[in-house]
């Protein structure tokens, strides 16, 4: 199974402390100076308006960052949408590695906001490559545990199914015993 | 793009509706062919927007940050025709003919929502939902897995017959004299590609009444409209319509007009289709801007063009459909799943109480009630869609619509269990009370992703909202029924022109600056189907709309008379004390560094402005004459809409003309000082200095508005009733608007300033 098309959220961790509003103003750099190198980021969506939904997205053409409330939780979230080529453990690695680019920045610039470092979840959106089902889970689960392995450097965390509802789509919930480290901040 | 798209492919072979399914692997092609430079931009830009696929903000490869246009550094690729960027993310329009949705759809539009764009899906002002972000190399897939669920996006966009809407409540409505939705569908059916549509010189866009007076359908504003009537003949009592065509809002707004009083509903589609040949035909084809069908029953008359339409309909050839797919229509009806019930004590939860009061309405059939879910802006993720699916499923047979104020309408509800349905709507945060009331805000998407935005209309629209809500129940109630709609620019795709609180995005420079603008606009009619259209009557800066508003409506809660409509009260009163009350939001501007938010827009960090402009002695004292006679112009456009309030049109349309002149005069002077009042010569300069030299031309109408100005001029001597000074009103407006972005233009380019 190619995992493509990942998603990655990684969850506010305490109160927010934040207005999330101000994340507008914090997402617009990086689309004037194309902070992200190899993602061509070309605006801003403010989605406040929406409850529980995608928040603020900076969206790109390679992939989006959001600052994304969706099932009601605050965190930060990047969305692969073009193929990501080479392994699985390169894709999460590079999903998780881009995510936690995104948290070390907004952390960054909003002092008291945190991030998770022991919590994410990872999600194939995509149904046709990875739909929602118990078949599904069981296959992907053996690469899913190599490529966290590979990344987080033990084997000491939980996965569990995100949601099992099979219209939702497939993913995990990734707990890990030990704190992971956040990649460089995305800098302007 | 996706690497699923060759897994649905496959998957969904076969599975499709014909000619559909042929006609997307055809599109597949066309866009591989594109992406190979083997076709032209031209027919692939038509090609695409007859798929629904529309291009999006920023999707030229430029995109203003707030100090300078940059670049964006899209991959050089072929483009997609008309200046887009191949991987630049595009707008996909769905159609949903009449708004009737099933949960299967809802699911699909929940995953496609997820899957290729940012999670939103949006519905839009004319039952159509969009979405947004969508790389054009996804297109066809997401087309594939809508035409599984028997859903199109065919002919969403492009001179093509858009969507056909139709009033929600059809089926249920207690003043309706029959059900329109089977009527909506097989015309929807009929017109898809029908060859006698494949001439448009622009879109033409249908919609269905069961009655003349309510708002469900604003018939008045489309290309074609036909409202239920019954009529009877021999003793019988028969359906059929009034139909009216030439109808449309746009920068110029049309109310359309009688083409028959009656047709039965057997002539329904033999009638459109002689419509649409007569349209085909005769309409202008090389001017986009004066294209719509509108322009043609203008420039003919009705007397003229009914008189057309009638030849036309007798040399078309029998068509067996014509009668063939009306067999269906009583059969296609909607019915309960719950047993009648009725309404419980609703106790003390003010909350549910207060969405009953708004959002639920009794059918005609007892027992029963429908619910509008409500939604910010026209948005719902796609957590919400699927939980909205499995409501429709619990208390219907399956089916709601959408509606023209960006909500859906569950119907067939037992009154029985509306408490149960709201607790449920509650759980997936779509109990929203408020529906069709002044928090319920009609916006188009103006500058968040459409190109031709000039001010955010949903930026506005969502401040507007949340104070709107903050204030809730304490709000009038007469307040509370009021309806504002916003659009970006003067298109009216958020349908300002019939909003009791309308507002248009244009911009205007102060201190040097140029600063977002609403220009507001009152006496819009709602009710009547659209009966009757407002005019502007003053711009100010976007971030004192919300104090406008809350002037404008406390002004009409202290003064109204009893049972008074805001349309009403306006004409009572007249627009001038409105003005008067709005006039010192537009002085006492603050310096740009004391408050920089002043000079932004809603909701966007960026400077409005291009910025860094120069503001010298000499250009100091330019500005100032500018604006005074600019001033003086926009009052003239003023003045003339209270004449038409007076009765008196012909010294509305003088006066409409005297602001031309006066606004051509002001943009003259900036570069030559000594042009005299002279109408003519006026005229003369302006043509050599501005028109001549493309200086005026829009980037997306051409040259448009200046075209309002020489028709007017040449028709200066005309006589005017109520409609043409409306006309000329609002194309003075519309000029005026022009001439502040020629004029914004000139002061960036001093090379063309000085010419």
């Amino acid at each position: 199974m190619e995992l493509q098309h990942l998603v990655v959220k990684i969850p506010v961790e305490g109160s927010l402390g934040i207005d999330p509003a101000k994340v507008v103003d914090f997402f617009h750099p990086w689309v004037a100076k194309q902070a992200v190198p190899g993602v061509v980021l070309v605006d801003v969506a403010e989605l406040l308006h929406v409850p529980k939904g995608p928040g603020v997205v900076a969206v790109g053409v390679e992939a989006d960052y959001a600052f994304d409330h969706s099932d009601g939780v605050w965190g930060v979230l990047y969305r692969r949408k073009d193929v990501v080529k080479g392994t699985n453990a390169e894709r999460v690695s590079q999903a998780l590695g881009a995510a936690t680019q995104a948290a070390a920045a907004l952390e960054a610039g909003f002092p008291g906001l945190k991030f998770s470092r022991k919590e994410f979840e990872l999600i194939v959106n995509d149904r046709a490559i990875a739909p929602n089902l118990p078949a599904t889970y069981a296959a992907a689960l053996p690469e899913i545990e190599k490529a966290l392995k590979e990344l987080l450097g033990h084997g000491d965390f939980k996965l569990a199914r995100h949601d099992q509802e099979p219209r939702q789509r497939f993913g995990v919930t990734v707990t890990s015993a030990k704190p992971f480290a956040f990649a460089e901040a995305i800098a302007v | 793009m996706k690497a699923s798209n060759a897994i649905w492919k496959e998957r969904l072979k076969g599975k499709l509706p014909e000619p559909l399914g042929s006609e997307l692997d055809q599109y597949e092609v066309e866009i591989g062919l594109k992406l190979q430079g083997k076709l032209d931009d031209k027919f692939f830009a038509e090609t695409r927007l007859r798929r629904g696929s529309y291009g999006q903000r920023y999707d030229n490869g430029q995109r203003y940050d707030g100090t300078e246009s940059r670049k964006l550094p899209f991959a050089d690729k072929p483009g997609k025709g008309a200046g887009t960027q191949w991987d630049a993310p595009g707008m996909q329009r769905i159609k949903v003919p009449f708004g009737g949705l099933n949960p299967a759809q809802l699911e699909v539009m929940a995953d496609l929502a997820e899957e290729y764009s940012d999670g939103i899906a949006h519905v839009t002002t004319r039952q159509d939902f969009q979405l947004h972000f969508i790389h054009v190399e996804n297109a066809p897939t997401l087309m594939r897995r809508l035409a599984e669920v028997n859903i199109t996006t065919r002919e969403a966009c492009g001179n093509a017959v858009r969507n056909v809407t139709a009033c929600p409540i059809a089926g249920v409505c207690r003043d309706e004299a029959f059900d329109v939705t089977p009527y909506a569908r097989v015309l929807a059916k009929f017109l898809m590609g029908h060859p006698d549509t494949m001439e448009f010189g622009r879109k033409f866009k249908p919609a269905f009444s069961g009655c003349a007076q309510h708002a469900c359908a604003l018939v008045q504003m489309h290309d074609i409209g036909y409202v239920a009537a019954m009529r009877e003949e021999s003793g019988q009592m028969r359906r059929g319509f009034k139909i009216v065509v030439g109808g449309g809002l746009g920068p110029v707004p049309r109310q359309a007009r009688v083409l028959t009083e009656w047709a039965p509903v057997e002539e329904m589609l033999p009638l459109t289709q002689a419509v649409c040949r007569v349209f085909g035909r005769h309409g202008e084809k090389k001017n986009r801007n004066a294209a719509r069908i509108k322009f043609l029953v203008d420039k003919w008359g009705i007397e003229k063009f009914r008189e057309e339409v009638a030849a036309v309909r007798k040399e078309l050839r029998e068509d067996p459909r014509w009668h063939d797919m009306l067999r269906e229509v009583d059969r296609d009806t909607e019915s309960a799943l719950r047993p009648p019930g009725k309404l419980p004590e609703l106790g003390g939860d003010a909350q549910l109480r207060e969405w009953v009061k708004r959002n639920v309405a009794d059918q005609r059939q007892e027992g029963y009630v429908t619910a509008t879910v409500a939604l910010p802006l026209g948005d719902i993720t796609a957590t919400q869609l699927r939980a909205l699916a499995d409501i429709v499923r619990k208390y219907t047979r399956g089916t709601l619509r959408t509606t023209v104020e960006q909500n859906f309408l569950i119907r067939w509800i037992s009154k029985a269990d509306v408490p149960a349905l709201y607790a449920d709507l509650k759980k997936a945060d779509l109990g929203q009370p408020g529906a069709s009331s002044i928090v319920d805000v009609v916006t188009c998407p103006g500058t968040d992703t459409c190109k031709l935005g000039i001010s955010s209309s949903r930026g506005l629209g969502g401040e507007l909202r949340q104070r709107l809500l903050t204030k809730g129940v304490e709000l009038d109630e007469a307040i509370q029924g009021l309806h504002i709609k916003a659009s970006g620019c003067f298109n009216s795709c958020g349908c300002h022109h019939i909003a009791d609180l309308g507002f248009y995005g244009v911009s205007r420079t102060i201190n040097g600056y140029k600063v977002p603008h609403f220009q507001v606009v009152v006496g819009g009619q709602w009710e009547n189907n659209a009966g009757s259209y407002g005019l502007p009557i003053i711009a100010l800066p976007s971030k004192r709309i919300p104090d406008a508003v809350d002037r404008i409506t406390g002004y009409y809660a202290q003064n109204r008379q009893k049972s008074e409509k805001f349309f009403e009260f306006v004409k009572r009163v007249g627009k001038g004390p409105i003005r008067e009350l709005l006039e010192p939001l537009n002085t006492n501007f603050p310096a740009h560094d004391a408050e920089p938010g002043f000079y932004t827009d809603w909701g966007d960090p960026r400077a409005y402005s291009i910025g860094d402009i120069g503001i010298g002695e000499c250009a100091g004292e330019v500005v100032s004459r500018f604006v005074f006679d600019m001033t003086a112009a926009e009052r003239l456009v003023f003045e003339a809409g209270l004449e038409l309030d007076k009765n008196d049109p012909q010294k509305g349309g003088e006066t409409a003309y005297a602001a031309f002149r006066m606004a051509a005069k002001a943009l003259v002077q900036f570069q030559y000082d000594d042009i005299s009042d002279d109408p003519d010569e006026i005229m003369a300069e302006f043509k050599e200095r501005f028109f001549d030299t493309n200086l005026f031309h829009d980037p997306f109408v051409g040259p448009k508005f200046a075209n309002f100005y020489f028709a007017a001029h040449a028709g200066r001597a005309d006589k005017f009733d109520a409609a043409t000074a409306h006309h000329r009103i609002a194309e003075a407006q519309l000029f005026i608007e022009a001439v502040h972005a020629c004029y914004n233009k000139l002061r960036t380019t001093p090379a063309a300033a000085t010419a």
